[in-house]
């Protein structure tokens, strides 16, 4: 999964849909995670650097983590990758 | 170097809550960098806002009202056309539209005013009530509709139409009704308004997006910016929006312009479902109330429509700025009642 190439994310947190106009905002943790996933860093990266950064267990991470995806799917954010042939 | 000037009339000058696209055009003009204008108000009642905007409005002249039919608009427009010199003149509204396409031969012949409308087939084939198979005719998807002349067939609609569905005005209006005693209600208060018949409309959720357009009478787009209603009034009205990057609306004002040499400006109102489907819901023959948001991206439709009115070729806009924004306000202005006098009494001001 990795959030839509048009998708515009200011540093203040501010997100941008530019194909339906639709606007939404996210706290600093967000911004962060939403720029490492655009970074296309895997889920595994993103749980060390997030729990290296701040006090936060594993199991809650992955908790926060899994809602805070659904709530980028339910938005519309997100698409899936394609799979690569071997 | 001095540009040259050019007389416009106006109409569309109210700017109530469900506003004329009248004022917006005037700014828009008042905008342009290929010409300065002289502005003609064009109004309707005394109490139209645009009519005491003097800053943007040079002088007012009363119109009689559509009803009233060609013959006396056009003795007025003679008088008006003697005092002003017009040049071209802008129909903003869909009920005058049909006296303004029939004398825009006249007008340019007997006076050389130009006027940039639709034919009357164009016109006519796009009415709400041959929407359904003018979008069928087009390939444009457009939810099932049909038209009813009496309160008694709102009784059997339960057997094509599930609801809730739309009943809708020929001219304006549209009430979404979810039990057949609300559709007679609404019948009744639509047909009082703007008389029959009533248009019956499936009602499709989604996103209410638009497009303003401009057609040059050859089967090319000029331009078109998409938008996305932001804040809706209880009237249905954008109060807000925000222009969007969607191809798909923008490739069906394309193919809806070249199918039909569409000639004029034009808004296109659309439904975006979930699933990415769009329905066209209706087709405004004329610029819309938020127009001045293309000049804000970059896209002056009507001083290109100004520039094609008067005999040029305009290339098409290439492109527009996507998130920009319009708010709506209301204003209030002080007038003297002077003023109001005036135009009430010598239809001018």
């Amino acid at each position: 999964m990795s959030i839509k190439k048009n998708i515009a994310i200011s540093e203040s947190g501010f997100i941008f849909d530019p194909s339906t106009g639709n606007s939404f905002t996210t706290n600093p943790i967000g911004l962060e995670i939403l720029q490492l996933i655009k970074e296309g860093r895997e889920q595994n990266e993103i749980k060390k650097h997030i729990t290296a950064g701040y006090h936060v267990d594993d199991n809650t991470f992955e908790k926060d983590f899994y809602d805070f995806i659904s709530t980028l799917q339910q938005l519309k954010l997100t698409v899936e990758n394609e799979k690569k042939n071997d | 170097m001095k540009k040259r000037t050019i007389n416009i009339g106006v109409t569309g000058l109210n700017a109530i809550d469900s506003p004329g696209p009248g004022v917006p055009v005037i700014r828009a003009l008042r905008e342009s960098t290929a010409f300065d204008v002289r502005i003609i108000g064009l109004s309707y009642e005394a109490m139209e806002p645009g009519i005491y905007m003097h800053d943007l409005v040079d002088k007012t002249y009363q119109l009689p009202l559509p009803s009233a039919g060609q013959q006396a608009l056009l003795a007025r427009l003679e008088y008006i056309h003697a005092q002003e010199k017009l040049d071209v003149i802008i129909p903003n509204f869909d009920a005058e539209l049909f006296n303004f396409i029939q004398l825009a031969n006249v007008l340019k012949s007997n006076y050389n005013i130009n006027v940039f409308v639709p034919t009357l087939e164009q016109f006519e084939a796009r009415q709400k009530v041959n929407l359904y198979e003018y979008g069928k005719k087009h390939g444009i998807d457009v939810p099932k509709s049909k038209t009813i002349f009496s309160v008694k067939d709102v009784y059997s609609l339960e057997q094509e139409f599930e609801f809730p569905y739309v009943i809708k005005g020929k001219f304006y209006d549209a009430i979404i009704v979810y039990s057949t005693d609300q559709a007679v209600a609404a019948f009744h208060r639509i047909a009082s308004k703007w008389g029959l018949p009533i248009i019956i409309q499936e009602f499709v959720e989604g996103q209410e997006v638009n497009v303003t357009a401009l057609g040059d009478g050859q089967g090319n787009l000029i331009g078109a910016v998409p938008m996305r209603k932001q804040y809706i009034t209880d009237k249905g009205k954008a109060w807000s929006g925000i222009s969007i990057d969607d191809d798909k609306m923008l490739q069906m004002a394309k193919k809806l312009i070249q199918s039909t040499k569409w000639r004029g400006g034009l808004e296109l109102e659309i439904v975006r479902t979930d699933d990415e489907k769009y329905y066209l819901l209706e087709i405004n023959p004329r610029f819309p109330a938020w127009v001045y948001l293309a000049v804000g991206c970059g896209q002056n439709h009507p001083e290109a429509l100004v520039r094609m009115a008067m005999g040029e070729t305009v290339a098409p806009f290439e492109k527009y700025d996507v998130g920009k924004m319009f708010v709506r306000y209301s204003y209030d202005m002080i007038v003297n009642l002077n003023e109001f006098e005036k135009i009430s009494i010598n239809g001018e001001l």
